[in-house]
């Protein structure tokens, strides 16, 4: 175990696609959905059982967009930025959300590790517009003001349970 | 299980066109992506829970083989139905035979439809659509619905989108069968290109050109590739098709397969579509079930393996060389052309590749002929093009319109106009690649080679309307900004030109550009494009292009007045606060431009015409009487 991530889960995730080098992605999307990012340990493993560079993990793993390589928090939020969401003001609901979780400069975690902010081109729900979505649950027709409750409710809960 | 034959099939969709007539009541609850959003699985459960907690026979499949029912008329069909393309109004209920679709339907009213609608025959009017006082029952008598013509959205919102049989009943794979067992390779392909289909991805090239080349190429591995990588944002027809329709195509893509000779093919559906991802994958494992995917499909002798890829979140991959990099494992970086895909696609063979809405045209083609198709459209552009309709209008949502219809008749009839009474500015057309449209497009017949004429395209087909309080340099900046991300980075102009672009379009929004900036920004922009290595940087410029020629004055509000109407709200004057001023002529004289009148303690005014608002006024007033307003 090495940051709560099993090279035994890691491994079996990569066999069940006979560990071949076109499933890279597959696998790569099969580990993060699991972990919600790829750590350099998983990623030289890939490259080890797949026999490829780590060099060549890399350089997939960096060019698409979702794949992370930082730790990322137990809920992600997905700001849709699409032209329908942005021109149905989704920018305000970012700020409201950074302003919220006081996330500074290039800070996509809040603090406490609970929420990660990023955003997102086009969730193809144009018609919901500007829709955000938590852990893929989809919240339609946002505004910051029912973001922000959104948030408080979920940190309610959280602290609740805790 | 036995192997399925031809003979087998007939039989199974003979049974369950018999099972479809028979049923009564139907409920069909829209689960595509926006009334799902909207709640409209809870509706699901709870209307089938208490539906069956009254006594009803709750039927959530279509019966196969002799499983017919003895409930007789006691019965009723639930089924989650595909996007019905009207998501301003969900989450939408439908309700058959009688045709009546119920909007913004909420788990509160679910007890009602139940009593009134469906053990009884009554319409409940407070849910239904109302347009001008008038509130229509029926779901084709709906505006929005009733000047559409839906072909390949036809079965999207009508059936269950996850069952083969209902697909099966509605004459699914009729094509698939015409075109496996009583036409040769050749007259597949020459039916498509009779028909005039052309690519729906954009480029639109025709279809059936495309398939015969693969077809003539020496034997061998052979590819089809779906591209579902539907990454315009304001565009999602083709997620809509996947969710709602997925075996329409699949049989596009087995009818593709005949004709260029391929046993194997992918679909690459974007990471951000999960539910599609799901469809497709329910729907391959039922044909493969049912023998319709598989090795020696209905004992022909064709084989054809279907598989499901996800993207990760990099829009260059729905450019073509792109995609089949990503699916063999690799950056999706477009390479330079020729050889085409048809020559040298996925692991560098011969490859089919075409989008959804492309691909689910093919089985209608097949099935009802190529002059059917060319009955309908425009003549270089035959069939009908979906369309997605967002933005500031007042119908969002899914729209498929013969090829050829004005943009007035789609977003003034259809679309229901402008939100909130606005005025009409423009409209985006083909996403980040395409331009945008005005006032004096609005007549212009839609299709492939109008828009080309005028620096537009269709592209995937996303219409994004625009109201008058847009500023279309923040909207070139914003699509700048989104190509600019999405730049893989392979070649110089794109990388570079598009960076450079930007970087002057946020300085013209911030009011700090010169005039010279838009002669930089024309010169870059007919650069990219001349030398860019694939559609993306060579269309990138596109948005910027469009909104100088158009829009120049808006350029110039920013970059002469410093000042833009929309981004900085309306121009600030100079006023003298006539409670302070004591009229001692102070401002009067220390004014250059003569702006000021005002006799010798009376109240001054300031001439806002004349006024230049340098603020001598303001610095010179001892009463503090003078403010910008």
């Amino acid at each position: 175990m090495a940051n709560g991530i099993s090279m035994e889960r890691v491994e079996a995730i990569i066999d069940s696609y006979g560990a071949q080098r076109s499933n890279l992605i597959a696998i790569m999307q099969d580990i993060q959905a699991e972990y919600k990012y790829l750590s350099p340990q998983v990623l030289e493993k890939i490259a080890e059982k797949l026999n490829i560079g780590v060099a060549k993990v890399y350089s997939v793993a960096t060019f698409y967009e979702n794949f992370s390589l930082e730790a990322k928090g137990k809920y992600i939020i997905k700001v849709c930025d699409g032209t329908a969401c942005h021109v149905r003001k989704s920018q305000p609901i970012y700020n409201a959300i950074r302003e919220h979780l006081k996330l500074e400069g290039k800070q996509k975690t809040s603090a406490d590790g609970l929420f990660t902010l990023e955003t997102v081109s086009c969730l193809g729900a144009c018609g919901l517009a500007p829709v955000v979505t938590i852990n893929d649950q989809v919240h339609s027709k946002m505004t910051p003001e029912a973001m922000v409750a959104l948030l408080e409710q979920i940190e309610k809960e959280e602290a609740d349970n805790a | 299980m036995p192997e399925m034959t031809r003979e087998m099939l007939q039989a199974r969709r003979a049974n369950a066109k018999k099972a479809l007539a028979g049923q009564k009541k139907q409920i069909l609850i829209c689960a595509g992506t926006g009334c799902i959003a909207g709640g409209s699985l809870k509706i699901y459960d709870y209307m089938k829970e208490e539906c069956a907690r009254r006594g009803l026979c709750v039927h959530v499949n279509l019966m196969e083989e002799e499983g017919e029912c003895s409930c007789g008329d006691n019965s009723v069909s639930m089924k989650k139905s595909g996007c019905h393309g009207f998501c301003e109004m969900g989450p939408l209920m439908q309700i058959e035979p009688e045709g009546i679709l119920y909007t913004h339907v909420k788990l509160e009213d679910c007890d009602e439809i139940i009593e009134k609608s469906i053990l009884g025959d009554e319409v409940i009017e407070r849910l239904l659509y109302t347009l001008d006082g008038v509130a229509y029952a029926k779901h084709d008598e709906i505006p929005f619905y009733h000047k559409q013509h839906r072909v390949v959205l036809a079965n999207c919102g009508t059936t269950d989108a996850e069952d083969l049989n209902e697909y099966l009943a509605r004459d699914g794979y009729v094509a698939f069968e015409k075109a496996l067992f009583d036409m040769t390779d050749e007259e597949i392909c020459k039916e498509i290109m009779d028909s005039g289909l052309r690519g729906r991805g954009g480029g639109g090239f025709p279809a059936g050109r495309k398939w015969d080349s693969v077809r003539k190429q020496p034997k061998g591995k052979k590819y089809v590739v779906c591209n579902g990588d539907e990454g315009d944002p304001g565009a999602f027809m083709d997620r809509s098709i996947m969710e709602g329709n997925p075996h329409s195509v699949i049989e596009g893509m087995l009818i593709a397969a005949c004709a260029a000779g391929s046993d194997e093919g992918y679909i690459y559906v974007r990471a951000e579509y999960p539910l599609a991802v799901t469809r497709l994958k329910v729907a391959i494992a039922k044909a493969e079930q049912a023998g319709l995917l598989g090795d020696n499909i209905l004992g022909s002798g064709f084989s054809f393996h279907l598989h499901v890829n996800r993207g990760a979140g990099a829009f260059v991959c729905g450019e073509g060389s792109a995609l089949t990099a990503s699916i063999e494992g690799n950056r999706g970086m477009p390479r330079v052309k020729p050889p085409r895909t048809v020559e040298h696609g996925l692991w560098a063979q011969p490859t089919v590749l075409n989008n959804v809405e492309t691909f689910s045209a093919v089985p209608l083609i097949v099935r009802n002929g190529a002059d059917w198709f060319k009955s309908i459209g425009t003549e270089g552009t035959p069939g009908t093009k979906a369309f997605a309709l967002t933005g500031n209008v007042v119908n969002t949502g899914l729209i498929e319109v013969p090829m050829g219809t004005t943009l007035r008749e789609v977003i003034f009839n259809i679309g229901g106009g402008i939100k909130d009474g606005k005025k009409f500015k423009a409209v985006q057309i083909g996403g980040p690649s395409g331009g945008c449209l005005t006032e004096e497009h609005l007549d212009m017949p839609m299709d492939f080679d109008s828009l080309k004429k005028v620096g537009a395209m269709i592209g995937s087909g996303g219409l994004v309307v625009m109201d008058e309080d847009t500023c279309m340099v923040e909207v070139a900046r914003f699509f700048m900004n989104f190509t600019q991300n999405e730049s893989c980075g392979k070649c110089v102009p794109c990388r570079e030109g598009t960076r450079r672009m930007l970087e002057i379009l946020e300085r013209i929004v911030k009011n700090e550009g010169t005039l010279e900036d838009l002669d930089l920004l024309e010169e870059l922009a007919s650069t990219i494009t001349e030398t860019a290595l694939c559609g993306l940087g060579q269309s990138a410029c596109k948005p910027v292009i469009s909104t100088l020629k158009h829009f120049r004055n808006e350029y110039l509000a920013h970059v002469v007045d410093k000042h833009c109407p929309h981004c900085n709200g309306a121009p600030k004057v100079l006023k003298i606060d006539p409670d302070k001023c004591k009229g001692c002529t102070k401002c009067k004289r220390n004014c250059p431009m003569d702006a000021i009148t005002g006799e010798v303690k009376q109240v001054h005014v300031i001439d806002t015409e004349k006024c230049i608002k340098c603020g001598a006024c303001i610095k010179g007033c001892p009463f503090g009487a003078i403010a910008e307003v």
